[in-house]
């Protein structure tokens, strides 16, 4: 039986479906306090989404085995492996913050609008991914993070809460307008929004291509702000200190891997580097010179925190620098496939153990012993389980060997490399071992120095529990299993540049 | 599947133990490690293997399946063993054995976490012994330093927190190097390579199938290669001038952990030694072979300066074993049957002896709560046994003939002087036998001081015996030395099987 091209989008209608389900049964029954009702509905949602992109991505819907990329609506949205592989980030992502969220919301109000929040900022990344044209980009991207600045700003009572989400919306609002000026740019130049029309329209682009050249600029600067690369960086430690911490660990992986998942196909397809580096806009230049930047800044100001969320907000604006090689290493002829494929397996890696570790401050905050090193001192004494895990998304985050994030890394390193660019994986592999020092503290803090003060944890919250140990499970299974998921992205990005 | 299985149960067992009640946790851990003891005595019983891994000798208990594949290279899970590491692995399951019943009496908090990590640390330790392609290795060698630095960090003497850093980023920043010293080996072999499996490298170096890579000649990448990857390995074992993490880990460790640290984290070292530069690149070892020999003899006779000045009996120890890792030196630079083969067989006496040497400081200080040589004296008036048994380690330590130790550095002594890498070997060989005397000096003068002579304790601790489980894991140990000792055939027939591939031809 041959399902509709339109069943291809089914991730990202399981995820709407689901929120739409969560606003009808909020309206129906406004002062619900069937909590486990919704957190139960929303995971099912996100389950079910990932078991559907898992399945596609199995079954090789949209990628060269079946027939190519399936295009949808006037071409606007596009299933291929890339926006399947990045569907499965998103939709794991989401299903450990809803199962955290469970226990974290516990007696507050508004959990159902919560729920749909995710759901719907989950739609919004998975259509990201689908984008084929700038307008789809446009909306889509705006449906990511509309409901993203509302969860950083949940905490209504919380002036940290507050401030962190009235800096998120501001910073938002400025780089969407950025990005849709250098959209409208664009647009000028090529008389289409759609990127392969975009990508031809700029062949002939003549005496425009200055002003093509500022449109991309721009561009760049919007993916910049979702991704929380610099320049538009600064946002990301406010937000993600501010914010209940699932939704920190929501925003640092799916919506970051989202913004590099657009950002991946904007630019391989609408401005081709075999087009548009000859006539001066060499954007992979650009992206090199901002991972640089990104990592190394990130990585400086980790190791100079106090507090243990600021810290991986640092050390997630670092990540972004590593990701960002898989733009920056691309060159006519090089292997591109690989570069790009290895950063998309990165960013997958990184969805599970930075997701973790801030399911891990979630925990942490909800035991409230305090936020800063200092406070962490001695927790392994009462909770080795979870400090276990804690321990391991560190090291993977630090690449040490024995998890995940070595593999990742190392291809990451590797492929670059391979491109030629050994000095952005020199600068890399640096920044990676001073790394070490910061991802350090935690775990000697935790296990190896004594509390200033004797203290109890009262509960042990089965959700958050559950979750931090899907992600610690995920990043330690990432190793043996690393080679289906890099073959998988590879094979994805290569498609991308075929 | 046996190797399989040895690992999976240690990682098993591990898991158990980490969540079990802390009042049980030295007991089930204690048990559960003589699986993996049955298990190696298993293999040891039915190897059957003949010549070496690395140069096309046929490979006990082999598995080898794809794993991932990155880049045009596939790494495989690559595991089994020849006769170089089949007695490392006897070794390590032993001592770690034995050292969990030594760890009862001082470890008295977190124990589950000890005794979890440290079940952990030995699953790795087997690794890296059995792996055969880099990758799995790496992964194995680097595994081993989290264990480890929790153990040092948590159950550590005052200065814990420094030693267990310090011997973290020491141990990492060396990796790093020899890691990036072996991936541009590995990528200048090009395309007469499409893997990271150690024997094909292996082949394909010993090939001269080495290229250049980034306009870098053959021959400098190779140098350059060679040398990252010494250095890589001599902070591990650790050579002087490279040995400063030691001490400090050493002491700040508790004695448990002292044990299999001295006992089998060094051997890693001299074992990566052997098996890349020294087997891959011959040609190279030859041509370092006076710099390398030099660094061999200042480690014995610095060693063995530096512990004759200590007073701390645990120092003294340490400091000793970066002696006895020159000798292993000396011997693989020697690059014959007997020198590359004693160097094999001194990791397993050493590992033994020096093992015995930290119980036996253990259970004096559990009961004295001192290590300091003037702080105590007359002590074999009150704990018989333990002096007996320690006394009998330190003669094996300063090479007792019948024991482990004589016939190591007997294999080494005559492999070194007939050593023909270069004219001045045996000028090396005499030199470095000074060490035997210095060693015989410090040992001899720490024992008079501490154990014989009127009974006199500077601290206020009452001296008992020793208990049972402290004693007999010592014993254990006792035994299998003299054992090596009256028959090294029981080891170095299998050691000399896969040496003399290596080396070309069979004993002198």
């Amino acid at each position: 039986m041959q399902l509709p091209s339109w069943a291809a989008l089914g991730p990202a209608l399981v995820l709407a479906l689901t929120a739409l389900v969560l606003l009808g049964l909020d309206s129906i029954d406004p002062d619900s306090t069937h909590s486990s009702a919704l957190a139960g509905i929303s995971a099912l949602g996100a389950l079910s989404a990932l078991g559907l992109a898992g399945w596609y991505l199995l079954a090789g819907t949209g990628q060269a085995s079946t027939g190519g990329p399936i295009l949808l609506y006037g071409d606007a949205l596009v299933v291929d492996g890339m926006s399947l592989f990045f569907s499965v980030i998103f939709a794991s992502v989401a299903a450990m913050v809803i199962v955290a969220s469970y226990d974290y919301l516990k007696g507050r109000t508004y959990q159902a609008e919560f729920y749909s929040l995710v759901m719907l900022a989950a739609t919004g990344m998975t259509l990201m991914a689908s984008s084929n044209s700038l307008a789809s980009v446009f909306v889509s991207l705006e449906l990511a993070s509309l409901p993203s600045y509302a969860l950083v700003a949940f905490l209504k009572r919380n002036e940290g809460s507050v401030e962190a989400g009235l800096k998120y919306f501001l910073i938002g609002a400025v780089s969407s307008a950025v990005f849709a000026f250098g959209i409208s740019l664009v647009y000028a130049v090529t008389g289409s929004l759609l990127l392969s029309d975009v990508a031809s329209g700029l062949v002939d682009a003549g005496d425009f291509v200055g002003v093509a050249g500022v449109g991309v600029l721009l561009i760049a600067g919007g993916f910049a702000f979702k991704t929380a690369s610099v320049p538009f960086h600064f946002w990301a430690p406010e937000a993600y200190e501010g914010a209940p911490a699932p939704i920190s660990a929501f925003l640092s992986s799916a919506s970051k891997a989202a913004g590099f998942a657009v950002a991946f196909r904007v630019f391989v397809e609408a401005f081709p580097i075999a087009s548009v580096v000859p006539m001066g806009i060499d954007w992979p230049l650009l992206f090199a010179v901002l991972a640089v930047v990104t990592m190394t800044l990130g990585n400086f100001a980790a190791a100079t925190q106090e507090n243990v969320k600021r810290m991986l907000a640092y050390s997630s604006i670092g990540h972004a620098g590593y990701a960002l090689i898989g733009l920056a290493a691309l060159s006519q002829g090089g292997p591109n496939g690989q570069v790009m494929g290895a950063s998309m397996a990165h960013l997958l890696v990184y969805g599970f153990m930075n997701t973790g570790a801030f399911l891990f401050i979630a925990l942490v905050e909800h035991w409230e012993v305090g936020r800063t090193f200092e406070d962490y001192n001695g927790l392994a004494t009462k909770a080795p389980v979870a400090c276990t895990a804690m321990t391991v998304f560190m090291f993977s985050l630090a690449g040490l060997p024995p998890f995940g994030g070595f593999l990742s890394k190392y291809a990451l390193f590797y492929s670059a490399v391979q491109g030629g660019f050994w000095w952005l994986a020199a600068v890399g592999a640096i920044n990676s071992a001073l790394s070490l020092f910061y991802y350090s503290r935690v775990v000697k803090a935790m296990w190896i120095e004594e509390p200033s003060t004797p203290f109890e944890l009262e509960s042990k919250p089965v959700g958050l529990y559950v979750a931090v140990m899907f992600a610690a499970v995920g990043t330690l299974l990432l190793l043996p299993g690393f080679g289906p998921v890099v073959e998988t992205a590879q094979t994805a990005a290569t498609a991308l540049f075929a | 599947m046996i190797i399989e299985a040895l690992i999976a149960v240690t990682f098993v067992a591990a898991l158990v133990v980490f969540v079990a009640p802390d009042e049980v946790a030295g007991r089930l851990a204690a048990a559960l490690s003589v699986l993996p003891v049955l298990g190696s005595l298993y293999m040891w019983s039915s190897y059957d293997a003949a010549g070496n891994a690395l140069t096309g000798g046929s490979v006990a208990f082999e598995t080898m399946v794809p794993w991932l594949e990155l880049g045009g290279y596939t790494l495989h899970w690559h595991v089994g063993v020849d006769g170089i590491s089949m007695p490392l692995v006897v070794m390590t399951t032993i001592l770690t054995s034995l050292a969990i019943f030594s760890a009862w009496t001082p470890i008295d908090d977190r124990q589950s976490q000890f005794y979890g990590l440290f079940l952990f640390m030995e699953a790795n330790l087997l690794g890296v012994f059995m792996a055969l392609d880099f990758f799995v290795w790496f992964i194995f060698w680097e595994a081993v330093l989290v264990p480890m630095y929790f153990l040092i960090g948590i159950w550590g003497g005052p200065r814990r927190k420094y030693a267990a850093i310090k011997f973290f980023v020491y141990t990492n920043i060396a990796s790093l190097v020899m890691f990036i010293g072996f991936a541009a080996l590995v990528f200048g072999l090009g395309d007469s390579v499409s893997s990271f499996d150690l024997p094909a490298i292996s082949r394909a170096l010993r090939g001269g199938e080495l290229g250049s890579l980034y306009g870098v000649s053959a021959e400098t990448l190779k140098a350059v290669a060679f040398v990252a990857m010494f250095l890589g390995f001599a902070v591990k074992v650790p050579i002087v001038p490279f040995h400063t993490w030691l001490p400090d880990a050493h002491v700040e460790a508790p004695t448990p952990a002292s044990v299999v640290l001295a006992g089998v984290l060094l051997k890693m070292g001299t074992y990566a030694l052997l098996r890349f530069n020294f087997t891959m690149m011959p040609d190279q070892a030859t041509a370092f072979a006076v710099p390398i020999a030099a660094v061999a003899v200042l480690s014995v006779i610095y060693g063995a300066i530096l512990a004759l000045a200590q007073q701390d009996l645990k120092r003294i120890v340490a400091y000793s074993s970066v002696s006895s890792m020159g000798y292993v030196i000396l011997g693989l630079i020697a690059y014959n049957t007997y020198g590359v083969g004693g160097a094999t067989f001194q990791m397993i006496a050493h590992g033994l002896i020096s093992g015995l040497m930290f119980m036996g400081v253990g259970v004096i200080y559990n009961t004295t709560h001192t290590r300091m040589v003037g702080d105590m004296s007359g002590m074999a008036d009150r704990m018989p046994v333990t002096t007996g048994i320690f006394v009998a380690g330190a003669f094996g330590y300063m090479g007792l003939p019948l024991m482990a130790g004589f016939a190591g550095e007997f294999f080494i002594f005559k492999g070194a002087f007939a050593s023909t890498v270069h004219a001045s070997m045996p000028l090396f060989t005499a030199a470095s036998m000074f060490g035997i005397v210095i060693v015989a000096g410090y040992l001899l003068f720490a024992m008079q001081r501490t154990l014989f002579g009127p009974f006199r304790l500077d601290t206020d601790y009452e001296v008992t015996t020793a208990a049972l489980h402290e004693t007999v894991p010592m014993f254990v140990l006792l035994l299998c030395i003299i054992a090596l000792g009256v028959d090294p055939g029981l080891f170095f027939r299998m050691i000399q099987d896969a040496v003399n591939p290596l080396v070309g031809g069979g004993l002198p």
